[in-house]
Formats: C-alpha cells, structure tokens, sequence
C-alpha cells in the first residue's frame, strides 16, 4: 500500500447562496511527492486547498491529513503542516526576523528564524520591516513562515503568482530542496510551467472537479503526440473555408488531432518532421499565403483546452 | 537545507513562548506607528492643557456689545467702569451677528428709559453674565444694597473644572483604548487574512487572544500614569484616594472594555464595519457619561439610561476615588457593573467569534 499524505474522497462545498465551489472531488497526495492542483482561476482549487488545511468546513465528503480527520486531532495535524495563503499580508511593522520568530514559537519543533531566513536567502532583510519588502520577498517570507515549523506536509496556495523571475525561480527552488528531503507538498497553479517543472503528478480541476490526472509527461502524452504544430493561411478570396480539410489534416503521418480556432490550425503530432514536408507540399498548391508557423513541446495548457475547449488564463466564462 | 528534528536535538535549545512573542508582536507593532502613540499618549495630554487653560479658575471677563442709541455711552462707561467687562458699541446687526459667532456673552439694548438684555440662556454662563451686567447698570442708575456682601472664588486644587475633568480624561481613554486595541486591531487582522493564517498554526486561540488584552493593559499603564502626573504637575491636582484602589478600578474598567471592543469586532469584516460600530458604541457615552461636563445635566428620564452606560459607571468611580477619596468598597456598584458588562462582552464575543 502507498503510505498516502493527504486522502480526500467525493469532496464538495457549496458557499452559503448556493454556490458550488467544489462537487466531488477525489485526491490523493502520496508521501513525498509534490502534487499541483492545476486549473483556472474560479475552478474551486483555493476552495479545496482550504478545506483540506482545515480551514474551510466541507460541505460534504471525507478528507484525511497525515492519517488523522479534521475535528480530531486538530493540533497534531496543525504542528505537521505549513501552509501558505493565497493572500497574507503580514504585520508590516515587524521586521523579517520577528515574523518568523513569532510563527516559530507557534510550533513545538522546527528551523530557528535565522535558517528560515537563510532558506529563503534574505539574509541581508532579516532586520527590514515587513512593510520595505518587495512583493517577491514578501511572499519568499510566507512561504519561510510555513517551513519554520519543519513540516512534514506543505500546502501553498499559489506560491508564485504575480511574481518576478527571479523570485518565482527562488520559490521553485526551495521547494525542490524540501521535497528532496521525503516531504509533501501540494501545490495550487495556473501556471503549466510551473505544474511541468516542480510537480510529480497533476490534477487538472475544472469546475470543482478533477478532470485528469496524472504526471505532467502522461497527461502530455495522453494527447497522442508531443509536438504543437500551429499554421495560419491568409485565404485570398474566400476566407470563411478552411485552406485544407480538416479530414485531410487528420490523415497526415503521425497527426492525433485537429483544432481549427478561425484561421488558426493547430496540429498535435508525434513526428513533426514527417508532417511538415508534406503540409508545406500541399500549402505550395493554390490554397493560400502561410502567414505563421511554429513548432512547439506539448503543454499542460493543451491539455487543459483539449479537455475543456478553453485556455486556462479565460477563467471560468464558457 | 539545515533542519533540526526531534530526533536529532539542536546544540543550543532555544525554547518558544507563543503567548510572549505573540505580546512582544503586539508591543512593536504599537510602539512602531506613531498615530496610535499620538492618540493614547500625546492627545489626552493636549486636551487637558487645552481645556485646562479655557476653563481656568478666577474671574472670567464679560463681553458685553452695547447696541449703539442715545443711552449707549452712559451704559458702556458704567459697566468700563468696573472690573471684569469688555464693552463695544455696534450697531444692533452687527451686536447679533458678533452674538451668533460666539464672540459676546450679552446684548445690551438702551430702550424706553431702560435696557434690554438679549442672550440665550442655554448658553453656559449666559444667566451669570445677565446678572452682572444688570448688577452694574442698576447700581449706575442708583438702586443700593440692602444687605452687604463678599464674593471669595475658590481656586485651591480639589474642586476646580480641571480636577473634575482629568478622570473622565482617563475613563475616555480606557474606552478608546479598549475598542481601538481590541476592536479595530482584530478586524485590521481579519481583513488582511492574518487572522486566518494564525489559525492555520498550532497557535491557540486563548494565547492570541490573551495576548491582545495583556498587551492593551500593558499600553494602559504609561498612559494613565501620564494623565495622572502631568494632571499632578501641571495643575495641582491631588489624589484623594488610595492609589492602589484607583488602579483596581482601572483594570477592571480597562478589561469591560477590552471585552466590549471584542464583542464589537467578532464578526465583522470590513474596517467600515467596525468603525461604523465602534462609533455606535462610544459616541452616546462621549456625550452622555460625564467626560466634559457632568451627566447630571440630562433630565431625570434619561438618567437611568445614563447611569447605566459603563463609561458613566467607571467615570463616577474614578471621580469617587481620585476627587472624594471613597474607598474601593464604597465604590462597589461601578466595580459590579463594569464586571457584570465584561464578564457578559466576553462571553457574547468569544460565542460568536469569526476566526477565518
């Protein structure tokens, strides 16, 4: 049996005013992976995060932490776990170090103020108010404020979002070193990038429901092939058909799928250099100017709009 | 990463207290923004001496405006004649217009052989000036005492406006205090999330909550040590109680407070809320429990409703104590009600306390 972190079965929640954030949600985090709950704003992940880091009430189902249930046993799951909010905006007059010395003396064991400090490679802020920072350290700190404890299980709700390069790379980083000690972490995202680069598995959330899940490679996989060819054709008189059929796309070498968004054709193939001699061929005929064309790795993106038909930055509006 | 676990003990054990980082966090916090040391600390210093000066013992100058007519000089040179006035003669629009701006205390109008005397007479002492200025005026035209008589003011410290002010002083400020520390404090960390995130960690409850009280009695101590010595210092005022009892009463008045801030800050969640509530709260007892002038004024019906608002309660207390030198146990109806508010803002706030 794999030693499982976090066990959530047939989660929902809905808010007072009948809203339904999450509608049968099944999850489960294995003990030293790091997991993304990847999906579009609005597709119930903070909802979920915060129902398992017990801070929201589910409206229904079963959620497990570190082998103990919310309601018993609070505090023995609460001293294991750090977490991050999606928003926090710490005391802005305290200074690095008194913040972190604050959430340390929270827990019974941990990391001193100054490693946490080190950690998250603010050593030359660690006597900065809160309120000097810019908004990647700041969040570097709350992430900081979630490891002083020395957790065993991580949740971070968006750890990177509206960050600088930089910053973001540091974050991803101090994760990797946690997760490479055997620890947990479960990670929120709308960023695929982020998903592919520090994530094990992912489920992809849509509508407060996991719709795939999976390693960032199998759900890439899963489309069939691994490259994105995408062309457009200025179409000389009539633009309103397509330059090729699209049954005759489908039939070129190594081709699983068609997507036509207007004038926009993107090809998901497995050997590129099979098709494009072939589609550069039939392009030189009389069916138009080819105005774009690029190559590219298969995304976690395009796993979200081959599942959904939408893009994961639309947010909820299909 | 270097992380010290159970199983392997760090060389030096550094031991946390949550409750006293969680003060300490506090304490900065409020020693590090200069508005809130302005308003516990530097304001009620500021209104003492300003109210302190514009309420000064002696005897206090008239303003009288002679309405300008055949009679007016005569009147206008009986009253320069004595002490104690400030005599123009204008024109009657412009004695009305200088009346409603504030500027004189009393109209005088020469009319018929005699005078008429405009004022309103809610105005504070506007009877008073009536008196005088009618005193001189019929003096000047001949009427004699029947009787004699001596007017001897009392200044000596004890019984002045400043010593009945500086313990509504103090009792304002541990209401303001109380709501402030509590109230708003608590809903500033609702709204900025960190209240949620707190309740994330292993932190009790009772140590957070614990701590906000503590620290707000902490903050209490310079301020009403401040009141009482610049009130000593500057204007003689003398404690006639025990000092020890005074700092009782302040406590308790100090905790019925803190637990009414609480009770007002428990659920909401908007910074508008809770200043829309706090100001529900305080401004009845700013104007009704006897901080700048006494509550007695309000008609009988009111009085039960005054008397039982806390801030009327813990002002007679401290006036009882510091002004009459009552002992604490004659003080025991205001020690009993501050309690009973406490106990009972409490009880609600932590029932009904919004946590995430």
């Amino acid at each position: 049996m794999i030693d499982l972190a976090i066990r959530c079965k047939n989660l929902t929640k809905v808010y007072p005013g009948g809203v339904s954030a999450v509608s049968g949600l099944d999850l489960e985090v294995r003990t030293g992976e790091c997991f993304g709950l990847l999906g579009p704003n609005g597709a119930g992940k903070t909802t979920t995060i915060e129902v398992l880091e017990g801070i929201l009430k589910p409206t229904s189902g079963q959620v497990e932490i570190l082998g103990h249930t919310w309601g018993n046993g609070d505090r023995a799951i609460r001293e294991r776990i750090g977490i991050s909010l999606q928003e926090t905006r710490l005391s802005e007059k305290l200074t690095v170090r008194e913040t972190l010395k604050l959430f340390r003396s929270f827990y019974p064991t941990g990391i001193s103020p100054e490693e946490g400090i080190e950690l998250i490679s603010l050593s030359e802020k660690t006597n900065a108010r809160v309120g000097k920072l810019s908004g990647g350290q700041r969040q570097r700190l709350a992430v900081a404020c979630a490891l002083v404890g020395n957790p065993a299980l991580l949740f971070l709700d968006e750890p990177t979002t509206g960050l600088d390069p930089q910053s973001r790379r540091k974050i991803w980083d101090l994760l990797r070193r946690f997760r490479s000690e055997g620890h947990t972490v479960l990670l929120t995202t709308h960023y695929m990038d982020e998903a592919e680069r520090l994530c094990d598995r992912v489920a992809v959330v849509d509508h407060g429901k996991v719709i795939a899940l999976g390693s960032p490679n199998e759900l890439i996989a899963s489309l069939g092939g691994e490259h994105m060819i995408e062309f457009s054709v200025a179409n000389g008189s009539s633009s309103s058909s397509a330059p090729i059929p699209e049954s005759e796309l489908r039939s070129l070498p190594g081709v699983s799928a068609v997507r036509v968004d207007g004038v926009e054709i993107t090809l998901t193939a497995s050997e590129p250099h099979l098709v494009l001699p072939r589609l550069l061929e039939r392009l030189g005929g009389n069916s138009g100017e080819l105005t774009r064309l690029s190559i590219r790795h298969t995304s976690l993106e395009d796993v979200f709009v081959e599942l959904t038909g939408r893009h994961l930055r639309d947010g909820d509006t299909s | 990463m270097t992380v010290t676990r159970p199983d392997e003990p760090p060389s030096t054990i550094v031991k946390y207290y949550p409750l006293k980082e969680l003060i300490v966090a506090r304490a900065k916090e409020f020693f590090r923004e200069p508005e809130a040391i302005f308003w516990v600390y530097v304001f009620p210093v500021l209104l003492m001496f300003g109210l302190g000066v514009a309420f000064r013992g002696g005897e206090v100058e008239v303003h009288v405006d002679v309405v300008a007519g055949s009679e007016a000089d005569t009147a206008a040179r009986s009253l320069k004649s004595v002490d104690g006035f400030r005599v123009e003669v204008v024109a009657i629009e412009e004695a009305r217009a200088r009346y409603a701006a504030g500027k004189v205390d009393i109209i005088v109008e020469p009319s018929r052989g005699g005078y008429r005397y405009l004022y309103d007479a809610s105005r504070t002492g506007a009877e008073a000036a009536k008196i005088r200025v009618n005193d001189v005026l019929q003096a000047a035209a001949g009427r004699e005492d029947r009787i004699s008589s001596t007017s001897d003011l009392i200044t000596e410290p004890g019984s002045r406006y400043i010593d009945w002010l500086i313990p509504g002083l103090m009792g304002m400020n541990i209401m303001g205090g109380g709501l402030w520390g509590l109230g708003f404090v608590t809903v500033d960390l609702r709204v900025r999330k960190l209240l949620k995130r707190y309740v994330a960690t292993p932190m009790r409850r009772s140590d957070f909550l614990l701590a906000l009280m503590s620290s707000r009695l902490f903050f209490l101590v310079p301020e009403m040590v401040l009141i009482i010595a610049v009130g000593h210092y500057a204007f003689g005022l003398e404690v006639q109680g025990n000092l020890v009892a005074v700092a009782a009463l302040i406590l308790v008045g100090a905790i019925c407070f803190a637990g009414i801030g609480l009770l007002v800050a428990c659920r909401a969640e908007k910074i508008e809320t809770v200043s829309g509530l706090m100001n529900l709260v305080m401004l009845p007892m700013w104007l009704l429990s006897g901080i700048f002038f006494s509550s007695e004024r309000f008609p009988e019906s009111m009085q039960p409703f005054v008397q039982a608002l806390p801030l009327t309660q813990l002002n007679n207390g401290l006036r009882g104590l510091i002004l009459e030198g009552s002992s604490l146990t004659e003080q025991w109806m205001p020690l009993l009600l501050l309690s009973g508010y406490g106990v009972l803002a409490f009880f609600l706030a932590l029932t009904w306390f919004k946590w995430k």
